[in-house]
């Protein structure tokens, strides 16, 4: 057992990881998410009150835990998940943001949501069910939005005898499904989160499963990528110009590394324009610093006095990306009105808004079987579809493969501002696996 | 495929941000884009540590560049002295602008009525939106953390209002990945959440390594305090103690600073910053269950505040 002062010595070296859970509510994912509060003492006592309170005034005997996540007055009255929920909660090792999202295909959307700031996701599998057709779903929006880690969490192994053929059979078929989407790392664990197997603490019930707990592999899971080998990227959001008499001539570039690291010294092009300069200095917050990385942010000075302003883009001069005004994406449509060819539209890149017009819907994803239906021309709320965009201005983007950040983008109404589709510039895993879709290998599309 | 072999090196990883750096540049970020974006940004401040916490962010964010914001106090008319004090110290030693909006001005002119209970935390919200309306403000930052409360977890870290300074839950813009909508319709605006990720204990974490000063009730004092459903409510001339109620002196610190009606101390030793985060990471009770009456009203109290314009 830590004592109090132990616990907050330990947090304030921790890291942070970002995850988000996917599974349908007969799925136990309520219950997971239940336990894994509960046990790491995220539930404190009010908040227990609170709901054993309302449970007892719906009549129901025992206290809900999915009244502790479903916030919303109309959730906690239909008993449904709609939004989004985010949750904290820390253990001695690592502190914890859980993006809790709905299930249900016709929610699709809020899993993308809580799917594009995760390092991880964990999705649920009734052990009785094996892999079905949602599981599948799940499996293709995480691999979508490249999530770095997935864990399988193949529950109510309480209720198929804790025995393990029934486990390996359905790591096996949703390892095979999910590396095929390109998925790089898969972690299957047998659980019960009613019961508390493998969620918290290691099962007495499967002495057969040698890897971690769902808690233990939350812990440990490394968080950030290896840096160095990521093309380095700095998105300007905001001139600092005091102008103040003690700081005359400072002029420094705010921004948030997007990806990469960047060194003084450093020979850079800022894009579109494509002028080049070296790094004169970082300020880290207040600190000058010889080295930055990203997701830090920084302030960047350059050596010599080139036109930038927000929405521009720094990378090292020999890694720098192309810049086209004809974005091929794959994109998520999260309005409730449709995307449709011709529909002119604002697109936000980084700290970047252009003009656009939606040139063209080649494909429409079923998530089902990952078929391309084509030429649907248009795209309705919950759909994932292939788009071609004109923009008025260059953008220099990524592929989403390469950079979460820097390759992936908003299309949003210029009449009243309303986010239309969440988008995800290059080849989609599922134009890789599908060979029938040839568009992907126009030549100017060069990532 | 499995993971397990990696574990040492996740640790090892130089470049791995601890959660406080995370947080940091994340909130940063957040204060950049909105500075990049709208015209008028306001910060709500209360001379709490979570506004606090966030002038500190706004500071770093603009360094070496003044803060490019003013800054919006919404006056109970029964606030903690200290806490006043605090507010226009700080003001004066950035050379920052402070818009005050009075409840007591409302009531003294007939356009809020007190309430029986004396609680003037919802007499809060029309003073506030008219205020946004008044100067024209476009985006208002605001300290609210979704680990307060569940309406809270909800919220997003920009958050569209009508022209009426209107939350509708259901009808929130997707947020995804870290690219913040803030398109707006004149007349409308976006409540800002930098600190939306943050916990309760990160918050004091980092004042305590940022070495942030902070208003003396946030420390244990003695304290001429009563009792009140169960709350330590500090005795003064805005309506309490009631003639059935006995004032006692208490050693005791606030964990969240409000109006004095309905914030409420809790027993406490602790004096230093230490002391206070040992207390927090052991305390069974969330920061606004332990203190806060207005959130007890029905289980969407805060909910049906927010959408009407709370913050």
């Amino acid at each position: 057992m830590t004592t109090p002062t132990q616990l907050a010595d330990q947090l304030s070296t921790t890291t942070l990881l970002r995850f988000a859970t996917a599974g349908s509510v007969d799925d136990g994912k309520s219950t997971l998410v239940g336990r894994l509060l509960h046990d790491s003492k995220s539930v404190l006592t009010d908040q227990l009150e609170a709901v054993e309170h309302a449970s007892r005034n719906r009549g129901q005997e025992a206290p809900d835990l999915a009244l502790l996540t479903d916030g919303l007055r109309a959730e906690r009255e239909q008993g449904i998940t709609i939004d989004v929920a985010y949750r904290y909660f820390a253990t001695t090792r690592r502190r914890f943001i859980l993006a809790d999202t709905p299930g249900h295909v016709q929610y699709t959307r809020n899993m993308v949501t809580g799917a594009s700031t995760a390092e991880l996701a964990v999705v649920l599998v009734d052990a009785r069910n094996g892999v079905v057709e949602q599981t599948r779903r799940h499996a293709a929006v995480a691999a979508l939005l490249r999530v770095p880690h997935v864990v399988l969490a193949v529950n109510k192994m309480d209720l198929v005898e804790y025995a393990e053929p029934v486990f390996a059979a359905i790591a096996e078929e949703f390892t095979a499904y999910a590396a095929s989407l390109g998925v790089p790392e898969i972690t299957a664990i047998p659980i019960s989160a009613l019961a508390g197997d493998n969620v918290v603490e290691p099962s007495a019930n499967m002495d057969w499963y040698g890897g971690p707990t769902v808690l233990e592999h939350l812990e440990t899971v490394p968080v950030s990528h290896d840096l160095t080998a990521c093309h380095a990227r700095f998105p300007v959001q905001y001139v600092i110009r005091p102008q103040t008499a003690e700081h005359p001539d400072y002029r420094g570039y705010a921004g948030q590394i997007a990806a990469g690291v960047f060194r003084v010294g450093e020979p850079v092009t800022v894009l579109p324009s494509g002028r080049t300069t070296t790094i004169a200095g970082i300020d880290l917050l207040g600190d000058s610093v010889d080295i930055a990385w990203a997701p830090q942010s920084v302030t960047v000075r350059l050596a010599d006095d080139v036109d930038v302003s927000r929405g521009d883009l720094i990378a090292p001069s020999d890694d720098a990306p192309a810049v086209t005004q004809d974005v091929e994406a794959t994109v998520c449509h999260v309005a409730d009105r449709p995307l449709t060819v011709g529909q002119r539209v604002l697109i936000k890149h980084t700290t970047r808004t252009v003009k656009a017009i939606v040139k063209d819907i080649p494909s429409r994803l079923t998530l089902d079987d990952l078929s391309q239906h084509p030429a649907p021309g248009q795209l309705v709320a919950n759909d994932i579809g292939r788009v071609v965009v004109r923009t008025a201005e260059p953008l220099a983007l990524d592929a989403y493969a390469d950079s979460r950040r820097t390759g992936s983008f908003l299309l949003i109404d210029p009449a009243d501002g309303t986010t239309l589709s969440a988008g995800m510039a290059g080849a989609s895993f599922a134009a890789v696996t599908q060979a029938e879709v040839p568009a992907d290998d126009d030549a100017e599309w060069d990532f | 495929m499995t993971t397990v072999a990696t574990v040492s090196e996740g640790t090892a990883n130089p470049y791995a941000l601890s959660h406080l750096d995370s947080l940091e540049s994340e909130a940063v970020h957040i204060f950049r884009e909105v500075a990049g974006e709208f015209e008028r940004p306001v910060i709500l401040f209360s001379g709490g540590k979570d506004s606090i916490l966030m002038l500190h962010l706004a500071l770093k964010a603009f360094a070496p560049a003044p803060v490019p914001f003013t800054l919006l106090h919404v006056d109970t008319g029964h606030n903690f002295p200290e806490v006043l004090e605090y507010r226009d110290r700080t003001v004066a030693e950035h050379g920052l602008r402070l818009h005050v909006a009075s409840v007591q001005e409302y009531i003294d002119a007939g356009k809020l009525r007190e309430r029986p209970d004396g609680t003037r935390n919802p007499l809060q919200t029309v003073p506030l939106t008219e205020a946004i309306q008044q100067h024209r403000f476009d985006a208002v930052f605001g300290g609210g953390r979704r680990d307060e409360e569940k309406a809270r977890a909800k919220e997003r870290v920009f958050s569209l209002r009508d022209e009426f300074s209107q939350w509708d839950p259901r009808r929130q813009r997707p947020e995804l990945w870290q690219l913040y909508n803030g398109r707006h319709a004149a007349g409308e605006h976006v409540r800002v959440f930098p600190i939306s990720n943050w916990t309760e204990l990160d918050v004091w974490q980092y004042i305590e390594r940022e070495g942030i000063e902070l208003p003396e009730i946030y420390f244990a004092h003695e304290r001429e305090v009563f009792n009140r459903s169960g709350m330590w409510l500090t005795a003064g001339d805005w309506g309490g103690p009631k003639e059935h109620e006995r004032v006692e002196t208490r050693q005791v610190r606030y964990r969240t600073v409000g109006d004095m009606s309905c914030t409420g101390a809790v027993d406490s030793d602790a004096t230093t910053l230490d002391a206070v985060i040992t207390e927090i990471a052991a305390s069974r009770l969330t920061e606004r269950g332990a203190t806060r009456a207005d959130d007890k009203m029905s289980e969407a109290a805060m909910e049906d505040r927010k959408r009407e314009g709370y913050f």
